[in-house]
């Protein structure tokens, strides 16, 4: 059946520039169906689908697929690709800084700050360099080693939070927040209940918060990689399955750190009465707060803010930015009118939203 | 205003109503009179004169930030609030501004009138660089002359009298007319109750439940009263010694919004309360009910709401009646627990009485008089060409309740009428719903073409929502601005209240108050309506035409932005 749409003429339509289909970067990297490929070395950089060789940027579920013949990850991250790629991965690690030649290419990983391993990947081809960032931020979190610029012809950056509103508080403010609202439950005989995603968020929640409340209980999916994270030397506070018989003995002063996936099934019931909250940048806006927060919502991200991002592209040197995952159109325009370079949006998959996890 | 400030934050960061409450209760108890009366008029939504445009403010902030205009105007669709976008983009990690909200309401707020745009500029760029957050978001509110921070005035009222131990219908009478945000005023709304503070009393509403059941298994029919269900605002009008209030459901206090009814209510008998039904209507058309003015649709009696002041042009082009379901007090006597008949017998008497007096303004809502059930469900399938939402069921022995009580009362609505449509458009929300696609546009075939009829964006729960913008973002046709056209592929079932020609309207037809029903999922687009069955259903469903200057619906894909 032909459809056409009529009865409208958006305003809109009349005043924006339409940039034409965006097409994908050529040379050290290009755009495939599988996602990032380096034909210089035959892998692929956190690939969409299945591949046979893939240099991985972090654990994340849609950055470290399950599947691919072998991946290339950073050491700090091992336990936590071993722990979501299954005992029967061929993985590979490498240490941060170290030069491993691939067919034609040269590969080095750096930290991106983003959770425990996450790097950013760095692909030299006959003297251009190009960095894939992955997920990162450059503010300090205690269970992963610090950003570290890296200076390169091209950057490819994310830009989840790519919109001047998303300007990160000072950590130390929202952990004491955190405090004070688990205090307060306490006080009033509620448990406390955290949603953050299992992998990274959570364990930067765990670091973050004063253990000397009360007892901590988390789900078993976080538990399963604070033993990753355990198992390198991040410290983390003593921490207790939450079962049922737990929940009860620590009613009402319990801190629960659950993925947010948890919120709303059956299993937070055993918690009632309960206050949840809800930690991420999404927090920022009230709108969303209120929307999916539930009592509280802290603004605690892993990724950059507007400014960690501008200046992230500056350290880069880079004039050529492809821009992904997030507000692409935005970050795009914004550094080609404002910043004079050469940026373009870079098609992500539809995927996940990484900080809803 | 760092006080202020924080009630604010306190009552955004909780969904519980006890909450907010204690929030304000808290404040109330503590704030200098001088603060809180400002508090008190900002939060129960007396519009302040805006000091400053939308755009200005949108204009200064991209300067101050070092940020074209465009990229503020794209955070602002993402928000979804002015004030919040503006203060996320400028605020500081400053302490804040110890300046109690007084001062700042008549130096930062008030102050600003008449100032040059240069002037304001700098005043407004001298405090971004002091406020936090909180403060910028609760100043730019205050500058922009809408405070709405998702706190109804009801809620203020119980924060009000859990503070001060006055009921809440004590102070929403003290706090009516005409008063200025001062510590002589606070202290009248919240002194110690006297005597004449009974006497705008009204009484608790007693409301009905919606008929689940077969009504013949209701019992015998002598046994019910019937009347028609009308589509207004319930409201009780009192009558006491010198005073006349209206209040609506939910104990609102709305006689400024009605002068005709209050001057009308001055003639009852003094100790006279009337529970009953106020309604735009036509004084020059004919009703199809008779002893009933003509009344018109919902949409024009909502011109007459939250005004202070009515003007003349309206009361000509929308007047109101009052439509008298029921007698609470006679004679200064409270009747609520005779039986219903006994209360409708002595409303008859007192208006036919009165009606001289009274004159046009108030009258009593008919009542029919079925034989049978099946008399009823045949006078019930009439409401839609009548203009009315179906029947109301009471039991002629009932007393008057408290509340929603299932049993003596119930309301016997007619199905909405309803289409299945296809998605066309969508576009993201605002403020509770700020960056998930909640707004759709919605058509329905016309041959080989889709033509929109109407935009909703209510009826869907929050699981569906998310699956709906996953879905949205993966089908996207194209992108105009904050608006995405999208695969004609999902089909809703669209209920509506009231349909009417529309020469406006591209479809040639316009839905009054379309909301979703459902999503079908079981249907193709394909399959979905055709103008031809909502040209079928103009003929059993008709709305009355607006008014030509009445504000009608307007069915346009992009809402007029916040000032």
């Amino acid at each position: 059946m032909m459809v056409r749409i009529s009865g409208f003429v958006p305003p809109f339509f009349r005043e924006v520039h339409v940039a034409p289909a965006p097409a994908g970067p050529t040379g050290v990297l290009s755009l495939r169906p599988e996602g990032l490929y380096c034909e210089a070395g035959d892998f692929h950089v956190d690939p969409w689908r299945p591949v046979e060789r893939a240099v991985v940027t972090h654990g994340h579920a849609d950055h470290a697929r399950w599947g691919c013949g072998s991946y290339l990850g950073a050491h700090e991250g091992r336990t936590v690709l071993r722990t979501r790629l299954g005992e029967d991965a061929d993985i590979e690690t490498l240490g941060w800084s170290e030069r491993r030649r691939i067919g034609g290419a040269v590969v080095s990983l750096h930290p991106a700050g983003h959770i425990l391993g996450s790097a950013q990947v760095r692909i030299e081809v006959a003297g251009e360099v190009w960095v894939v960032t992955g997920d990162y931020k450059t503010a300090p979190d205690p269970t992963c080693t610090p950003w570290e610029p890296v200076r390169c012809d091209v950057f490819i950056t994310e830009s989840t939070f790519g919109l001047p509103v998303f300007r990160w508080p000072d950590e130390t403010r929202v952990f004491e927040e955190i405090t004070r609202w688990w205090h307060r439950n306490r006080e009033a005989g509620r448990t406390s209940l955290l949603y953050g995603y299992a992998l990274g968020k959570a364990q930067r929640l765990l670091a973050g918060v004063d253990p000397s409340i009360g007892p901590i209980l988390v789900h078993g999916a976080v538990e399963k990689l604070n033993e990753a994270y355990r198992a390198v030397g991040v410290e983390l506070p003593e921490t207790l399955p939450a079962t049922r018989e737990t929940a009860e003995r620590y009613a009402g002063e319990a801190l629960v750190v659950a993925p947010p996936s948890a919120g709303g099934s059956t299993w937070v019931r055993k918690f009632d009465p309960a206050s949840d909250a809800f930690a991420s940048g999404w927090m920022t806006v009230r709108g969303t707060r209120r929307r999916r927060a539930g009592d509280r919502g802290f603004v605690l991200s892993d990724h950059v803010d507007w400014p960690q991002l501008l200046d992230a592209v500056d350290q880069s040197g880079a004039e050529r930015i492809w821009v992904t995952h997030g507000y692409t159109d935005v970050v795009t325009r914004f550094l080609r009118e404002e910043r004079g370079l050469d940026a373009r949006p870079l098609p992500a998959r539809q995927g996940r939203d990484p900080e809803q996890g | 205003m760092k006080r202020f400030a924080q009630l604010i934050e306190e009552l955004d960061r909780t969904t519980r109503t006890g909450e907010k409450v204690d929030a304000l209760s808290r404040y109330f108890g503590q704030a200098d009179p001088a603060d809180a009366v400002w508090t008190l008029r900002v939060l129960s939504g007396r519009r302040q004169r805006r000091i400053v445009s939308g755009r200005q403010l949108r204009i200064w902030a991209a300067e101050w930030a070092g940020l074209p205009p465009w990229l503020v105007e794209e955070s602002y669709s993402v928000v979804g609030d002015l004030a919040e976008t503006i203060a996320l983009l400028v605020a500081g990690d400053a302490g804040g501004v110890e300046r109690p909200l007084h001062r700042v309401m008549e130096e930062d707020v008030l102050g600003l009138r008449g100032l040059t745009d240069e002037e304001l500029r700098g005043r407004i760029r001298t405090r971004w660089s002091e406020l936090g957050f909180w403060e910028a978001f609760v100043w730019h509110k205050l500058l922009t002359g809408a405070f709405r921070v998702g706190v109804g005035k009801g809620l203020v009222l119980r924060g009000l009298e859990k503070a001060t131990g006055i009921p809440r219908t004590t102070l929403a009478h003290r706090m009516a007319g005409e008063w200025e945000a001062t510590p002589e005023e606070w202290a009248r709304i919240t002194g110690p109750e006297q005597e004449e503070d009974d006497l705008a009393r009204p009484y608790p509403f007693f409301l009905a439940h919606p008929l689940e059941q077969e009504a013949e298994a209701l019992g015998r029919m002598g046994a019910w009263q019937v009347e028609w269900k009308w589509d207004g605002i319930r409201g009780q009008v009192v009558r006491r010694g010198e005073l006349v209030a209206v209040w609506s459901r939910g104990e609102e206090l709305v006689t400024s919004s009605f002068p005709e009814i209050s001057k009308a209510a001055a003639a009852l008998p003094d100790g006279t309360v009337l529970d009953g039904e106020i309604l735009a209507v036509d004084r020059h058309g004919e009703s199809p009910i008779p002893d009933t003015p003509k009344v018109r649709p919902f949409s024009d009696l909502q011109r007459r709401l939250n005004r202070k002041r009515v003007g003349p042009g309206l009361l000509r082009q929308v007047p109101v009646h009052f439509l008298a379901y029921d007698l609470l007090e006679a004679g200064g006597t409270d009747l609520r627990t005779l039986g219903t008949a006994d209360r409708r017998r002595r409303l008859e008497a007192l208006l036919g009485d009165a009606a001289p007096l009274v004159g046009a303004g108030i009258t009593a809502s008919p009542l029919l008089e079925p034989t049978d059930w099946e008399e009823a469900a045949s006078l019930r399938e009439r409401s839609r060409e009548l203009g009315v939402e179906g029947l109301m069921l009471k039991e002629a022995s009932a007393e008057y309740g408290v509340g929603r009580t299932r049993g003596p009362w119930w309301k016997w609505k007619v199905d909405p009428l309803s289409l299945d449509v296809v998605m066309v458009y969508a576009r993201a929300g605002r403020g509770r719903r700020a960056n998930l696609y909640t707004d759709y546009t919605f058509a329905i075939h016309d041959g080989e073409e889709l033509v929109p009829i109407a935009k909703a964006y209510s009826g869907l729960d929050d699981g569906e929502i998310r699956e709906v913008d996953r879905w949205i973002r993966d089908h996207t046709l194209e992108r105009f601005g904050p608006v995405r056209a999208v695969e004609p592929d999902l089909v809703f079932e669209l209920a509506f209240d009231g349909i009417r020609r529309s020469s406006r309207h591209k479809s040639g037809i316009a839905l009054r108050f379309p909301r979703i029903a459902r999503w079908r999922r079981d249907k193709p687009a394909g399959e979905a309506d055709t103008l031809d069955r909502a040209e079928a259903l103009l003929r059993i469903g008709p709305d009355s035409p607006p008014s030509p200057t009445a504000r009608v619906e307007e069915l346009s894909l992009f809402d007029a932005a916040d000032p």
